[in-house]
């Protein structure tokens, strides 16, 4: 199988790069789009350092073809700050000090993303599921589940006060 | 089936550094044009938070904001040197190495400024925002990138300092044992709260308490989480962590690599409540003693204890799998004596 020119919309941006047949997502977001935000891990697909969201669903990036994803929508963790602003999931990790090497931090924020896109008010358990395939070997992931709880809720009061502005 | 409570308890000391051929950790500090203050290590930080530590000491030690610092652990080929990150000697050693390299440099910094200002440098402070200023007349004072500038480009000065820590290695005295193999020793007790599934041998953690003397906590935020994630991995290895599971009757059946070794997840973690405990030691950095390796120690007795409290059964080899508090359980009801 030759090189394929590859299309995709990276963070709302449309790029295209070359993939060989063992070209993964990964590889492709990190040395030829130079996003290094997803981690490579243990690049089998158990760890979830790599995680990126791929038409709104998370996948672990390691283990995706990038020849097989042409025309898809792809969002990394660098696309969730708005200029120095960063999103509600990346503020609540700051603020309750959910990371401590950092290293599985970016693939735990997508993880939550995309609860927090289908579930806007998620139980703790919940949220253990959404990142039982996030591995955190630092911080016993308590502050990681409080963070998300807590941007969940921020996010929550947010499109609430939001409709309440709306309907006045 | 019965799910069979019990509390266990654990604790733990744990000494700073280590005793080899001496236990030694240098610094270098230099100012830039800028006013910005580079510290070179050969120290690691592999994600504890070490270079947070010593930028604090610097910053501290200076009298400079902690945005001045800059950290450089680039290369232990060329840098100072560093015996490493392990025996839970990275904040002590390395930390009193920094606070040495910046009392120097500070002395050189107070010295430039004081030559700037035509005043006696005895009489000056620092004021923690980037000023170097006179004593009861703060009006009179100059800006850190203004005392670098000078020192480069006027008066031929590097801002500069050396840092070099040694723990001598301690030689035991013959007739009574007696030595000093470390600088200090933190202290920690451990609280777990199990359950024990007596059909199916599963053991749950369901709250562990910690309580830490840790001399001076340089940073609670981190300690703590230090003590929280240490915990996990003690949980860890209490009940899931083996490569070995049969060993020695089979070593067919274990993992074959990391994404099959067993380790708890998210869902699987206790509820955790934590208390430090500030008795600075005296050699410490600010007081500070070692809070690395120790944190996974207290939890695994902890629990045992808790399982033997929970159902009688004695468990001495990690990890406390269902197969052996089944076995236990067995032993118990056929009268055999407890272990």
């Amino acid at each position: 199988m030759p090189l394929r020119i590859v299309n995709v919309k990276v963070n709302g941006v449309d790029q295209a790069f070359m993939a060989k047949p063992d070209t993964t997502l990964l590889l492709a977001l990190r040395e030829q789009l130079g996003l290094m935000g997803a981690k490579r891990g243990c690049a089998q697909g158990a760890c979830g350092s790599c995680t990126v969201l791929l038409d709104g669903a998370p996948v672990v990036s390691c283990l995706v073809p990038a020849a097989t994803i042409d025309g898809a929508a792809v969002a990394t963790v660098e696309g969730l700050a708005d200029g120095q602003e960063l999103n509600d999931v990346q503020q609540a990790f700051v603020d309750g000090f959910a990371t401590q090497c950092g290293f599985c931090t970016p693939g735990m924020i997508m993880s939550a993303e995309a609860l927090l896109a289908r579930n806007p008010d998620p139980t703790a358990d919940e949220v253990n599921e959404a990142i039982s395939g996030n591995v955190c070997r630092c911080t016993g992931y308590a502050p990681i589940v409080s963070a998300i709880l807590e941007a969940a809720r921020r996010r929550r009061d947010r499109a609430g006060t939001a409709e309440q502005e709306a309907t006045r | 089936m019965t799910l069979l409570y019990g509390r266990g308890y654990a604790s733990v000391n744990y000494p700073t550094g280590m005793n080899l051929g001496g236990d030694p950790s240098q610094a270098l500090i230099h100012a830039t044009t800028m006013g910005g203050f580079v510290i070179s290590l050969s120290s690691v930080d592999l994600g504890q938070g070490l270079k947070t530590v010593v930028a604090q000491c610097a910053a501290e030690t200076l009298g400079m904001p902690m945005e001045q610092i800059i950290v450089d652990t680039a290369d232990t080929d060329t840098g100072p040197h560093c015996m490493g990150t392990f025996a839970s000697r990275g904040t002590h050693r390395v930390g009193n190495a920094v606070i040495m390299a910046a009392r120097e440099a500070r002395e050189v910094m107070l010295q430039v400024a004081a030559d700037e200002l035509e005043v006696d440098a005895g009489d000056l402070e620092t004021d923690g925002s980037g000023y170097v200023r006179l004593k009861g007349s703060p009006a009179k004072q100059i800006h850190i990138s203004d005392i670098a500038l000078a020192a480069h480009f006027k008066q031929g000065k590097s801002i500069s300092g050396r840092g070099m820590f040694l723990k001598e290695r301690s030689y035991p005295v013959p007739e009574t044992g007696e030595m000093d193999p470390d600088s200090c020793q933190a202290h920690a007790c451990t609280v777990a709260d199990v359950e024990v599934d007596d059909e199916t041998g599963v053991v749950t953690v369901l709250r562990l308490h910690n309580t830490y003397e840790i001399g001076r906590a340089l940073n609670p935020a981190m300690a703590t989480q230090q003590v929280e994630g240490g915990a996990w991995m003690g949980v860890s290895h209490a009940i899931f962590e083996s490569t070995e599971p049969y060993y020695p009757a089979s070593r067919a059946h274990g993992p074959v690599d990391f994404s099959e070794y067993l380790m708890p997840g998210s869902g699987e973690i206790p509820e955790q409540t934590s208390v430090i405990l500030e008795r600075p030691a005296s050699n410490g950095p600010f007081g500070a003693k070692g809070i690395g390796e120790m944190t996974a120690n207290a939890p695994i007795p902890a629990i045992a204890n808790a399982i033997f409290d929970a159902c009688g059964v004695r468990l001495t080899t990690m990890p406390f799998t269902p197969e052996s508090v089944l076995r236990g359980l067995d032993a118990l009801r056929d009268g055999e004596p407890v272990a």
